[in-house]
């Protein structure tokens, strides 16, 4: 993306003749577009969660707003008026928190979320920054927002926030090991940290039928994806695992007391962070932007229409996972990480090891 | 790849500007008009019992020191696994010995209950610990009766 709006600017006279300024101006440019897709996923998602919520509890969910001020045909534009309605709120912070930490801590939540999105490949070319350690690189400040968290839990000198803060650090560093352990999986299979060389190793066709993705390569592949999802929403602070918010014991965990655009700031990272995690999933065990039939429907924008939806597949996943699984004890979420997940991973990595070099 | 970075720092510093901007935006159009019990901590309705900063137990203390062990093995491994398929057997066996240890300190971990979020024993006691007694929190079920 920088490099395609690089060679357009090496057209441009008073550009080309300061490379610094035209480079800082087309990651700008790259920029913009991510954010406008963080707020539209977030605007999508959370439509597509209260339909699928709905749908799943045998109700309508937001079907518009009646006299007046309609939300559009089935309530389509219900979270466009949200996020309007949320831009005209006060801005309150209490007396009593922490003024400087407060204003913080949202700052550095969505800062580690957005330049997470700048590694994250939606086709091979469409990517802000193509790192050779791409995986490595998303894994490292997808970490970043945990900091946030604890500033924004810590600061609002609120007892539900506090808790839901600690809780909040004990679950996502504990689950940030099997996420990264399930990847080596991956990684040793294709010998690059690079998004584009994962993808790559992915193509053509294994047993005949299915496409050559790492999730079908070989059994222990297969236990590794769920591995990585499942503590990839335990990372994001979904339920089962939405310990630190669960609304019905911690009252909003730990941004009780944010209120307007600020609040909106850790909604919109929740839901971009469900993206970053289905997105990596997608790319390091489902073949990112290849497509389902090898050989068909393949390259430019289908590769992009096949990352976005095996990406909005694993967010439907997660949706399901909500109404599906009743909310685990921190106990049991802790003793499921440690006694469960560690050695799940650490057997996946061997076994991925022993099947590359004897069976296969 | 340095231009790579580049490019992140500067998402950072576009960062800062999409967060400030629409808080901006909010001072224009949102109504201020504060008052005391708006801006009083939230404590379902109830008067505020205290500020929030108090000694706090964190519980995961070990799972925390554990925790930084276990990331800086993750970290060893990334690149053993990039070259992995280059070095063959010899690195397999190396990593394997690597893991083994590590996870022979989990095994260790485990056993000594540090794992756990409630601790009920201390099986490893001597001394001032020896006399600790195990309170295990099992609600009693009250029998039905049968009227």
């Amino acid at each position: 993306m920088v490099d395609y709006l690089l060679d357009i600017f090496s057209g441009i006279g008073w550009l080309s003749a300061s490379p610094n300024l035209a480079f800082v101006l087309a990651v700008t440019l790259s920029g913009l577009p991510i954010f406008l897709f963080m707020a539209v996923n977030a605007l999508v998602a959370v439509y597509a969660e209260r339909k699928v919520s709905a749908f799943m509890q045998d109700r309508l969910g937001p079907m518009g707003q009646g006299v007046g001020l309609h939300a559009g045909k089935w309530g389509l534009l219900q979270t466009v008026a949200d996020a309007v309605k949320l831009l005209t709120k006060e801005d309150i912070i209490p007396a009593s928190a922490d003024r400087k930490l407060f204003i913080l801590a949202p700052f550095i939540l969505f800062i580690g979320c957005f330049v997470a999105f700048a590694g994250l490949p939606f086709n091979e070319h469409v990517v802000a920054a193509d790192f050779n350690l791409g995986i490595f690189y998303i894994l490292a400040m997808g970490s970043v927002g945990v900091i946030g968290v604890i500033l924004a839990g810590y600061s609002s000198n609120n007892k539900w926030s506090l808790y839901g803060a600690m809780r909040s650090a004990a679950q996502i560093i504990s689950y940030e090991i099997p996420a990264g352990l399930s990847l080596l999986a991956v990684i040793m299979l294709t010998g690059s940290l690079a998004f584009r060389d994962i993808v790559a190793a992915q193509t053509g066709t294994t047993l005949g039928v299915l496409p050559s993705w790492f999730i079908f390569d070989n059994p222990f592949t297969f236990f590794a994806f769920w591995l990585f999802f499942v503590a990839g929403v335990a990372e994001v602070n979904r339920t089962p695992f939405d310990l630190p918010e669960a609304e019905s014991e911690l009252v909003a965990g730990f941004h009780t007391e944010y209120s307007g655009m600020r609040w909106s700031f850790f909604f919109l990272t929740e839901y971009a962070n469900m993206f970053i995690v289905a997105g990596v999933a997608a790319l390091a065990f489902l073949g990112g932007w290849l497509s389902p039939f090898p050989g068909y429907f393949e390259g430019g924008l289908w590769g992009i229409f096949w990352f976005m939806s095996k990406a909005a597949f694993l967010i439907f996943i997660m949706m399901w996972f909500r109404w599906t699984f009743p909310r685990l004890r921190t106990d049991q979420l802790m003793r499921m990480c440690w006694k469960f997940f560690m050695p799940a991973s650490f057997l996946t990595i061997v076994g991925v090891g022993i099947w590359d070099l004897f069976i296969r | 790849m340095y231009r790579d970075f580049g490019t992140a720092f500067i998402f950072a510093l576009i960062g800062i500007v999409l967060v400030a901007a629409p808080l901006l935006i909010q001072r224009i159009l949102s109504p201020q008009r504060k008052s005391l019990d708006k801006l009083s901590t939230y404590e379902c309705g109830e008067a505020v019992e205290g500020p929030a900063w108090v000694k706090f137990n964190i519980r995961f203390y070990v799972v925390a020191l554990i925790f930084i062990i276990f990331d800086v093995e993750v970290v060893f491994l990334f690149p053993w696994a990039v070259v992995y398929k280059e070095l063959g057997l010899f690195a397999f066996v190396e990593m394997m010995i690597f893991i083994g240890v590590l996870a022979l300190g989990l095994a260790y971990v485990w056993r000594k209950g540090d794992l756990e979020w409630v601790k009920v024993s201390v099986p490893y006691g001597r001394g001032r610990y020896s006399k600790l007694t195990v309170t295990e929190e099992t609600p009693s079920v009250p029998k039905e009766t049968a009227a």
